[in-house]
């Protein structure tokens, strides 16, 4: 037993670490830890820079770019690459629809849609929730009807994430609505400018344009743009949902932001001192520290659990990381709104979305505070929020 | 980066389970409890045939070479079975200690089972801080003598020695000045007074007045030794306070699919399903935090070593709270009563959170240290 590393594994994280660090922008990683937001741009720029390198799509299988990493590098690689606030390679196009393309796709979509996705050519979103169809994602309603050589696509998605960028959306349809509810399903890849597509944008509560509502009405999309089997699209989401089991903790994007919140609280005065003097804000802080550090030795223990067993089943404790992971990267964003306290207050012009442009008052970094406070509720909602993750939990590790 | 065990790894944590579940049973633990000296001797012999006493002793002194994982080994199964024998007091801190004194006799003794020794430091007024010392020590002729009284002492009832912090110079609450010294409990002018304790355990009061003592020596700073041996032993109740939680845990989703009202297992609910949940996610995060304790026990390195411990102190307390008052509460009535084992591992728990510092002052440690991450 053993919590360290190899020389091997430390020469390959000083080498991802010098990586990141020397080859993506600053501006873009400053963006990133600062909680503002990326233009498109900006994304693909970044994702294009490591798949240049090899490096957006490690995960995927050998042939389509992967590079047979073992469970420790892929943890180092994500921890590493989440602390120097290098923007994650797109999840929707790499750890959502690449895998299920490259396990139950056919060969013709395998090479016309992998490379493209690896090097963020085509922009993915992923059509799953509905309005009526959130947590019970199986209750969805949107359909595909066979009409010849089309699929006619009626329906609406929602939550779709940067829909507003995408070139391609991933969605779930209904097939067979005489089936069970989990058993009429279809995976089915659509180009978002086929006519009767469109997307209308949803403000969240932080101001911003993350997520929109998409429209389907009677859209044709060829037969062929269906993914594995008619009817087994349930299979494929559940692959899809269960794909990422380590990197869901972003235990080195709560790193990063813990040791910004150091940083400031030596700017920010209370009582004529350092914020970070104080005695009952360092609790706090070590509090969160101490929880988080729990949750990296976890998050460790199922790494090494994979090792060995390839895709097996997840390790009972892989469960914890979501919801662990989900509360403490909301607890760092509330230690920041302590951090800057007042300040936190004034509407601040964001890089864009919110169309306004004018400039902000006070001191910049006190700008993001509260909108990242308000926008990362989320992440305990979205990717099956926590009370589902403890459903899970109760029926599949304490036999409920 | 593993958390494998090895072979002879495997072979201790094997024995050790096996002891706890064929002769540790919690009726089996009430009787042990019920012998006059609150614990069980038979037992103790048999620790000390299957070389469990000896294992943090260096060979040289009789022992085998054991480190913080096959301590943590023992230990986590003890607190599965909520052993009382005085395996931390004799052989986790006054063993330990007397081997940094080089004291190869007698912790040779200690190791074979025929001798006890017991740490006494903790003062009425010293909170758990080592340095707090208000005992003194005076030299006389070619021997010290102590005066003062030392409570809580584990195990101090039934020891052979007892290892106790006296101060030969300085202020109430300095670093410098403060000495250990060996007693024996016949000695002149020494009394003590045992009780039980809350968890079933012993423990003593001892009044020193001008009692002669013999003062160890340490290779380094004597309060740096008593540090290191004390982190240690808090790495050690970090992974029997994981057994004690585990059971509770695992008890009360046991209960929770057997006990019925509204005409179905109650299991069914899935408020009460996602308590349980809480409760599991707490015990891996607690479980997570006593590895970490256990792989750092040794660590050079003090101030890292000691934020180390706390962090893992601070996150055994946390979950411990939560997971014994959940297990009582999901439980119901039943867990109330002193028939039931729920109880009796709950305040087990409860008196790990008080030793060696609770969790708001292991915070407090964390929060003035280096961070941890």
């Amino acid at each position: 037993m053993d919590l360290r590393f190899t020389d091997e594994e430390i020469a390959f994280r000083d080498e991802a670490r010098q990586f990141f660090r020397e080859e993506v922008p600053e501006a873009i990683r400053r963006k990133v830890l600062e909680g503002r937001h990326l233009s498109k741009d900006e994304i693909v720029h970044s994702q294009r820079i490591l798949n240049a390198r090899g490096w957006a799509v490690p995960h995927w299988p050998r042939a389509w770019g992967g590079q047979d990493w073992t469970p420790v590098q892929i943890y180092l690689f994500q921890d590493e690459m989440q602390q120097a606030g290098v923007p994650p390679p797109l999840p929707f196009n790499v750890s959502m629809v690449g895998p299920v393309i490259a396990e139950f796709g056919s060969d013709a979509q395998k090479l016309r849609f992998l490379p493209r996705a690896a090097n963020l050519d085509d922009w993915w979103c992923q059509g799953f929730s509905e309005p009526g169809a959130g947590s019970d994602l199986a209750s969805l309603r949107t359909k595909a009807v066979l009409d010849g050589d089309h699929w006619v696509i009626d329906g609406q998605k929602t939550w779709t994430t940067l829909a507003q960028h995408a070139d391609w959306i991933f969605l779930l349809c209904r097939t067979d609505p005489a089936a069970k509810k989990q058993e009429g399903i279809s995976f089915i890849l659509a180009d978002m400018r086929t006519p009767g597509i469109k997307v209308r944008p949803i403000q969240t509560i932080d101001g911003g344009h993350e997520v929109n509502e998409v429209f389907f009405d009677r859209v044709r999309v060829p037969r062929e743009n269906l993914v594995g089997d008619v009817n087994r699209g349930w299979d494929y989401a559940k692959f899809l949902l269960g794909n990422e089991r380590t990197g869901i903790a972003r235990v080195g994007t709560s790193k990063a932001r813990l040791k910004r919140i150091r940083d400031l609280a030596k700017l920010e005065l209370r009582a004529g001192r350092p914020l970070i003097e104080d005695r009952r804000f360092r609790e706090k802080l070590a509090a969160v520290e101490i929880e988080l550090k729990a949750l990296e030795i976890t998050q460790l223990r199922v790494v090494a659990d994979e090792r060995g067993h390839a895709r097996g089943k997840p390790n009972p404790a892989s469960s914890i990381l979501k919801i662990k992971g989900s509360q403490l990267q909301q607890a760092t964003t509330e230690l920041l709104l302590d951090v800057v306290g007042p300040h936190a207050l004034p509407l601040a012009a964001q890089d864009e979305g919110n169309g306004r442009n004018e400039p902000g008052i006070g001191p910049e970094h006190a700008a993001t505070a509260a909108p990242t406070y308000f926008n990362w509720r989320k992440i305990s909602i979205y990717g099956g929020s926590n009370e589902i993750q403890h459903n899970i939990i109760a029926k599949a590790i304490l036999g409920f | 980066m593993d958390f494998d065990l090895n072979d002879d790894q495997r072979l201790l944590r094997d024995s050790v389970d096996r002891l706890i579940a064929d002769r540790y049973d919690f009726e089996a633990r009430r009787r042990f409890t019920a012998e006059p000296e609150g614990w069980s001797r038979a037992n103790w012999v048999r620790f000390a045939e299957q070389g469990w006493l000896g294992l943090p002793f260096t060979e040289a002194s009789g022992g085998f070479g054991g480190g913080a994982i096959e301590i943590a080994l023992v230990m986590e199964a003890f607190g599965r079975g909520l052993v009382v024998e005085p395996y931390l007091a004799s052989i986790l801190l006054a063993g330990r200690l007397l081997e940094e004194a080089g004291e190869a006799a007698l912790v040779r003794r200690i190791a074979e089972g025929e001798l006890l020794g017991a740490f006494a430091h903790l003062e009425r007024h010293s909170g758990w801080d080592l340095e707090d010392v208000a005992t003194k020590a005076r030299p006389r002729g070619d021997t010290w003598h102590l005066t003062g009284t030392k409570c809580v002492v584990l195990h101090g009832d039934c020891a052979d020695v007892l290892l106790v912090t006296a101060r030969t110079a300085g202020a109430q609450r300095d670093r410098d000045g403060i000495g250990v010294f060996l007693i024996t409990p016949d000695a002149p002018g020494l009394t003590r007074h045992g009780v039980p304790t809350q968890d079933a355990q012993r423990v003593a009061e001892i009044t020193m007045s001008d009692t002669p003592a013999r003062q160890l020596a340490f290779a380094g700073d004597a309060l740096a030794t008593l540090e290191r041996v004390r982190d240690q032993a808090i790495a050690a109740l970090c992974a029997e306070a994981v057994g004690v939680m585990e059971q509770m845990h695992a008890t009360t989703v046991d209960y929770l699919k057997t006990r019925h009202q509204f005409g179905r297992a109650i299991g069914e609910f899935q408020v009460l399903q996602h308590r349980a949940v809480d409760m599991y996610v707490a015990l891996e995060q607690a479980r997570s935090m006593a590895l970490f304790a256990t792989l750092m026990a040794a660590e050079a390195d003090s101030p890292r070593r000691r934020a180390a411990i706390s962090a893992a102190k601070v996150q055994i307390g946390r979950s411990g709270r939560l997971i014994g008052q959940e297990a009582i509460q999901l439980h119901g009535g039943i867990a109330m009563t002193i028939e039931y084992k729920v109880g009796h591992y709950f305040k087990r728990m409860t008196a790990i959170e008080e030793m060696f510092g609770n969790a708001d002052t292991h915070l407090e440690q964390v929060a003035t240290a280096e961070s941890i991450l």
